[in-house]
């Protein structure tokens, strides 16, 4: 699908104080280029916001609002509804966003709240996996086995002990009528995705899979090259839910071994020490679960894929 | 028109006349009865706002932070522990310089949990940045919505009406309804000095470091100084469109020629001047003070009613636990550095325990009698202190 190019302008513009490599600052751009200028952002506290706008400079061309970590979904509400009321709301879009923290685990309650009530949002959860703006702590969407600084290995432990919290199908659950993950390896895609759901009306989810340089630990020049790994491991499944129906699968041609993307990443390097193949089997193990994942109705319950 | 209604119903309509684009709120005893008139209002079209029934107090005060954000007239609502669930937002509303508008119908704070009325909420975020409202009456509570939403647009500074919850939210009064086509003269559609707008992007929210952080800061207490005169102005304007003045800063009663002034906030001092009266009779020269505006607090127009008294006694229903009232802190600091009246601390009505005109009598004979500044609760139930369990 072609997508429209009518703002070669960034509207998210370089010059920031991101790491080289960030994988968030490629896809914020990415996503803007694809809503165009006419519409208003919510941003939570995390690594996206403090770079951008770092006082007196701002990156943003478009109307851009930062209040806390953890209500961007009830700030764009607020915005929605106000909009609408004083007839001002014709022709704007509006976007929240936050990192995983943002949204999985603070940030849900008032996320909830915004899909349940039906906004006419879409909210974009860049996931790099872990609370990076406070120095690469675990959160919700952390993977199983990474280390992060509150979840490191030690004699009794082998990393973070928990899978990735199911954001997607928590959006789906709520009725949400258009849910997709995308990466940036895949920025027409991703750009498409953003498209799409501007089109529907109502609350839309766009999970966005951003590698992070010093969280993930990876050289700067990998960036793309992880995220397009993640999905080719299938650790990261690229998909779109449309009502409730998962619409869409863009699967690997032929699926790589986790270890191709586990190793370039020193969050997973005590995998690979003596004891670490029964670790590495449950995340081939995860990846598998994905690789089934078809077209269909989407399952809300039990891990993973419909058998 | 006269009507009688409750209190909650009073501030509804009161909000309703100042044509919000958007209420949102998040039910908690005794705020409910607002939210709920409110909520009939919008059903029955009597109210064109953006109606938002958010998932918790904390949702709501982000949300009306974004309608305000993007230029709207906004409301909120809420009590103890909604109104400390909100806590981060409300500094945030502040800091960014939105003008939102909240009632806070003031209940104890939990644990224990309890739903009766004292001030110990809205007190403990009086550093927060929003201009607070202590009312007396129905009547106040319904003029000081209009004024407040003036206010907060002239400023761009949030404020906050607090009204004590039962006392006055669930307390039928007679009130007069001032007219729409007057309350659309007093108080003229907002119009924001920015606003979020995809023709004229901005920047709202940035992150300021040691370099700027401290002028922000700086501007947002200039600016709440200013405030003094405007809401004493504001209260003058509306005193001459609606015929009633309930007080700017503060109002006095009784001052003249007092040996013993007494000093509170809210409903309390309607039973207070009730006191003074027989204490009059009685031959004690008993004034009252009530502090309308406790943030921006007016130290000089404190400092220059009291000037000359030598015997002040505090009556509240709140306390800094480790201190004493936190009203009374305020008041001696209104006289730094100069000679003050003896200043003391009575803590009562905590939890909703009923405050009766012989305790507020009894508390200024004492004081006439031992002027000796001191920290007290009065009140207590001696049989429940400790030691007293058998
Ligand atoms: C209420 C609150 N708790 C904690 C913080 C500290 N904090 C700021 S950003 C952040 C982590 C952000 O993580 P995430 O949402 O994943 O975004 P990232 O920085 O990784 O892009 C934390 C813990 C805060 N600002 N507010």
């Amino acid at each position: 699908m072609a997508v429209e190019e009518r703002w070669v302008i960034n509207l998210m513009e370089p010059g920031h104080t991101g790491c080289a490599g960030c994988g968030q600052a490629i896809a914020a751009r990415l996503v803007l280029k694809a809503a165009g200028p006419r519409v208003i952002v919510a941003n939570a506290t995390g690594c996206l916001e403090v770079y951008t706008t770092t006082y007196p400079r701002s990156s943003w061309e478009v109307p851009w609002i930062h209040s806390l970590f953890e209500n961007a979904a009830a700030v764009a509400a607020g915005m929605e509804v106000t909009l609408k009321a004083m007839g001002r709301y014709e022709g704007i879009k509006i976007i929240a966003q936050a990192g995983d923290g943002g949204t999985a685990d603070i940030g849900i309650g008032c996320i909830s709240g915004m899909f349940e009530r039906g906004h006419d949002i879409l909210y974009v959860c860049y996931d790099n996996e872990g609370y990076m703006n406070t120095g690469y702590q675990r959160s919700g969407l952390t993977p199983l086995r990474a280390r992060t600084t509150t979840s490191p290995p030690g004699r009794l432990s082998y990393g973070n002990r928990t899978r990735k919290k199911n954001m997607p199908m928590i959006a789906v659950a709520h009725g949400v009528p258009y849910v997709a993950t995308a990466t940036v390896s895949e920025p027409r895609d991703l750009m498409r995705k953003v498209q799409r759901a501007l089109e529907i009306e109502g609350p839309k989810y766009l999970h966005i899979l951003v590698p992070c340089v010093p969280g993930w630990g990876y050289e700067s020049e990998l960036t793309v090259e992880l995220a397009r790994l993640a999905v080719e491991t299938n650790l990261f499944p690229l998909f779109e839910v449309e009502n409730g129906v998962i619409a869409r699968v863009k699967k690997p041609k032929e699926a790589r071994p986790v270890e191709d993307y586990l190793r370039p990443q020193r969050r997973f390097a005590h995998l690979f020490q003596p004891g670490g193949e029964e670790v590495l089997e449950e995340l081939r193990r995860i990846a598998e679960e994905n690789s089934r994942l078809e077209p269909g109705p989407a399952r809300l319950f039990g891990p993973g894929a419909p058998e | 028109m006269s009507a009688i209604l409750e209190g909650s119903k009073a501030v509804a309509e009161s909000v309703r006349l100042c044509r919000p684009n958007l209420v949102c709120a998040y039910p908690i005893t005794p705020q409910t009865h607002i939210v709920e008139e409110l909520a009939g209002m919008v059903a029955d079209g009597r109210l064109e706002a953006g109606f938002v029934l958010a998932e918790s107090e904390f949702g709501a005060a982000s949300i009306v932070l974004g309608g305000s954000a993007v230029g709207g007239r906004t409301y909120t609502a809420t009590s103890s522990q909604g109104l400390l669930l909100m806590v981060e937002v409300i500094f945030n509303i502040a800091g960014l310089r939105l003008p939102v508008v909240m009632t806070c119908a003031n209940r104890a704070v939990s644990a224990p949990i309890n739903i009766w009325n004292d001030q110990q909420d809205a007190v403990s975020i009086r550093d927060s940045g929003w201009i607070q409202l202590y009312v007396e009456d129905n009547q106040e509570a319904l003029d000081t919505h209009i004024q407040a939403f003036r206010i907060a647009e002239e400023l761009m500074i949030p404020v906050m009406v607090c009204m004590d919850g039962y006392v006055l939210t669930h307390t039928m009064e007679p009130v007069d309804l001032p007219t729409q086509e007057d309350v659309d003269s007093f108080l003229p559609p907002y119009e924001p000095k920015y606003r979020l707008d995809p023709d004229d992007p901005f920047t709202m929210g940035a992150m300021v470091g040691p370099d700027a952080y401290m002028e922000t800061r700086y501007h947002v207490h200039m600016d709440m100084m200013e405030a003094r005169s405007v809401i004493a102005r504001v209260a003058e304007e509306y005193a001459e469109a609606f015929g009633r003045h309930h007080g700017g800063l503060i109002e006095t009663y009784d001052l003249e020629g007092a040996d013993v002034v007494l000093v509170s906030m809210g409903s309390l001092l309607g039973t207070m001047r009730e006191a003074v009266d027989e204490l009059r009779e009685e031959g004690l020269k008993v004034g009252l003070l009530k502090v309308r505006c406790f943030r921006p607090f007016p130290k000089e127009a404190i400092h220059d009613a009291l000037m000359g008294v030598g015997i002040v006694g505090v009556i509240e229903k709140d306390i800094s636990l480790g201190l004493e009232g936190t009203l009374c802190s305020e008041m001696r600091a209104a006289f730094c550095g100069e000679e003050s009246p003896e200043i003391s601390s009575f803590i009562m009505g905590l939890g909703g325990r009923d405050i009766t005109v012989e305790e507020i009598k009894q508390i200024a004979w004492d004081l006439a009698r031992n002027p000796a500044c001191r920290v007290e609760f009065r009140g207590l139930r001696e049989e429940l202190l400790r030691g007293d369990e058998g």
